[in-house]
């Protein structure tokens, strides 16, 4: 039976025939429409519950990797804080081993000076000199009642006065001797006092440092006590600092690479002579492979080397080794980095000798007319060349500062993007919820806007059969009061 | 100590475990047409060959044979190299084998037939033997085969998976008066490579050539 048989089943007009199906299909969904409405609501309560659980399982997980992320992030901050004070303490270390370990030293000097410059002020002291004792016994000569007009009396006193005068001079001069001395020996103290001076100076300026070290230290110790009560503020400087770092490393590792990739050019040609130049691996030129090996081999050495040197802390076997073994590390990685350096050089220098080859050849060949040009000034490239290429390996040591905090900041920076992440999918997940919620109401109203003939029609019935037992309650209650009445 | 001897390791694996000369080295067999006046293009031949020489790489074949009146033979070939490994020697190697053919057009008398088909036969001898990835074929030739009598060459061409190129295919009196001879020359030869399922390509404008010899 086609399609077409059955829609003219009923008549063989297809307008009367839609109407008739139409009306049946209304009924047929009108009877069915309590359980599809539990069916659809049903189905979204379903998906609402389950993207839900998904949303809250997914908030969870996000919760826990926050956690995971501030834990990280608190242990990298503290052990870089504690980092930073152990290097201050050190710092303050070397300031009281340098300065102040020589303050006894300092201080028996400034003692000997200040001594000296008693003794010195002691002895520079004025004494006035003393009144010849003799003045008392020539005053009572004078106060002799004599007349004036004797000779003798006047040779006398003149013999006295004589004697005053001279005594007067030798006294002055001897007073003017002593104050001389007097000035000469404060003249001789002005060194002392300014070399006291400088040393007091010294020592305020190694006092002055500490004190600015401890400063330093009280700052970093703040910073150290907010990292281990985990505050907020600690928190969120560590991020931030994290995600510089980040960038920071992440820009000086690009500039890395282009160095190596530089590198790589400098050596892949010369490569070839030896290991060939037609040999291939995993669909490489072997040439190009053992070139890169050399520069990643180079890049290796300077980890362990800035590892020995305790300037990275990638490898903590390293960093726990005994000092002699250290040193020894030092030197074997520093000495395999000489040799290679220098293998670079000569390959470079090869570089330039089959470039000028290559460049002849294909002159000859394609234009024998072509001529070498500038081929003087070829030793400057040549230079250049090797000089790269001995230098680059020992450049490229310091690419191990710039991985090692772009591997410390890369755990907190991939954490706060799945962090977020999750976030955003937890979202997109509750987003799902709520609209699986409405578009079962909104499918359950849509059902019913499809039968909405026979519900208008099922609202009319119910409307009258409930007018009608309002009546019947109206004409009932009249005579129940009356019975009520009748009662009372 | 341990991660540095495993990088020095890995690296001597690395250095040391290379593969030989492999499928991806260029063969290039170059057939010289030596019959009668084509004789005075060779110096167009020669630019030629030494296009190649300049593109070729170390570890790719190259041979240069003349079209004679029996071509299928190794005494017809001119000049045959495989390069180096080492760029300095092949660059070595190119500069002799220029010499040898220069040498040749110097001394080089016409023949009096043009056994094609004999060439491309002992280029596909030659190079199958050689090993190499990349095939190709170059007939520096105006494609006019005229064999002596009673050699057969009615022989269906084996040239899968190589390029044949045809190189300054010049026009023939005869082709001026009647182009349908030029064309139908080519057509054949065209339809005789690609019934031995290789790839036929004509280039007469010489700066064309590059897409030929890719590095």
């Amino acid at each position: 039976m086609s399609f077409s048989e059955i829609y003219l089943l009923w008549s063989e007009s297809a307008a009367l025939s839609a109407v008739i199906w139409s009306v049946i299909i209304m009924l047929l969904t009108y009877l069915a429409r309590e359980p599809m409405h539990r069916m659809i609501e049903a189905v979204s309560s379903l998906a609402k519950s389950a993207f839900q659980q998904a949303s809250e399982s997914l908030m969870r997980a996000e919760r826990r990797l926050a956690e995971r992320n501030t834990e990280v992030l608190i242990a990298a901050g503290r052990e870089a804080s504690e980092h930073l004070i152990e290097r201050e303490f050190e710092r303050i270390n070397k300031i009281v081993e340098a300065d102040l370990a020589e303050y006894p030293t300092l201080h028996r000097k400034i003692s000997d000076v200040i001594t000296r410059i008693d003794e010195d002020y002691k002895q520079s002291s004025d004494v006035p000199p003393e009144a010849p004792g003799w003045n008392k016994a020539i005053s009572a000569v004078a106060q002799i009642p004599t007349s004036k007009s004797d000779p003798m009396v006047g040779q006398i006193l003149e013999s006295i006065h004589s004697s005053l005068e001279k005594n007067h001079d030798k006294t002055l001069e001897e007073y003017r001797k002593s104050s001389r001395d007097r000035h000469m020996l404060l003249k001789n103290m002005l060194p002392s006092w300014r070399g006291m001076n400088s040393d007091l100076k010294q020592v305020d300026q190694n006092v002055n440092a500490l004190m600015e070290r401890s400063r330093v230290v009280d700052r970093q110790m703040e910073e150290y006590e907010k990292i281990i009560n985990e505050t907020d503020s600690a928190k969120k400087t560590l991020s931030s600092s994290s995600l510089t770092q980040f960038f920071v490393a992440g820009f000086v590792l690009a500039i890395a690479i282009g160095g190596a990739a530089i590198n790589f050019n400098l050596i892949a040609r010369p490569m070839q002579e030896m290991v060939g130049g037609s040999s291939v691996m995993m669909g490489f030129k072997t040439a190009n492979i053992a070139a890169l090996v050399i520069i990643l081999v180079e890049v290796a050495m300077g980890l362990f080397l800035m590892e020995s040197l305790r300037i990275t802390r990638l490898f903590p076997v390293i960093g726990s080794m005994k000092d002699s073994m250290r040193v020894r590390m030092i030197w074997i990685t520093f000495s395999i980095l000489l040799i290679l350096a220098s293998v670079e050089a000569g390959l470079a220098y090869m570089r330039e000798v089959l470039a000028q080859d290559d460049a002849a050849l294909r002159a000859s060949l394609i234009n024998s007319a072509a001529t070498a040009i500038g081929v003087s000034d070829r030793w400057i490239t040549t230079a250049a060349q090797m000089g790269m290429g001995f230098i680059l390996p020992f450049a490229l040591v310091f690419v191990a500062i710039p991985l090692e905090s772009f591997i410390h900041s890369s755990r907190t920076v991939l954490g706060i993007s799945a962090a977020g992440t999750l976030r955003a999918l937890a979202f997109s997940f509750s987003v799902f919820a709520n609209a699986s919620h409405y578009i079962g109401r909104m499918l359950t109203s849509i059902y019913d806007l499809f039968i909405f003939i026979p519900l208008w029609i099922e609202t009319r019935i119910r409307g009258s059969n409930r007018s009608e037992k309002k009546k019947e309650k109206r004409g009932f209650n009249p005579l129940q009061t009356e019975s009520m009445k009748e009662v009372s | 100590m341990k991660n540095i001897l495993l990088t020095m390791v890995a690296a001597a694996l690395v250095i040391g475990c290379s593969s030989e000369e492999g499928p991806h080295t260029k063969g290039v067999y170059m057939l010289l047409d030596t019959s009668g006046t084509y004789t005075e293009e060779l110096v167009k031949a020669q630019h030629i060959i030494n296009y190649t020489l300049a593109k070729l790489n170390p570890g790719d074949t190259f041979a240069v044979a003349r079209v004679d009146t029996a071509s299928f033979s190794e005494k017809d070939i001119v000049a045959k190299v495989t390069f180096d490994d080492r760029p300095s020697a092949a660059n070595r190697q190119k500069r002799q084998f220029r010499e040898s053919v220069d040498q040749f057009v110097k001394e080089v008398k016409p023949s009096s037939y043009t056994d094609i088909t004999g060439g491309m036969l002992q280029a596909v001898e030659y190079l199958n033997e050689a090993g190499v990835g990349r095939k190709t074929v170059l007939i520096f030739s105006d494609l006019k085969e005229e064999l002596k009598k009673g050699y057969v060459r009615d022989i269906p061409l084996q040239v899968g998976g190589y390029e044949v190129v045809a190189l300054n295919v010049t026009k023939l009196r005869s082709d001026n008066i009647d182009p349908r001879e030029y064309m139908d020359r080519l057509q054949m030869w065209e339809e005789r490579v690609e019934a031995g399922e290789g790839t036929w390509r004509v280039i007469n404008d010489m700066e064309r050539l590059e897409s030929v010899i890719i590095d």
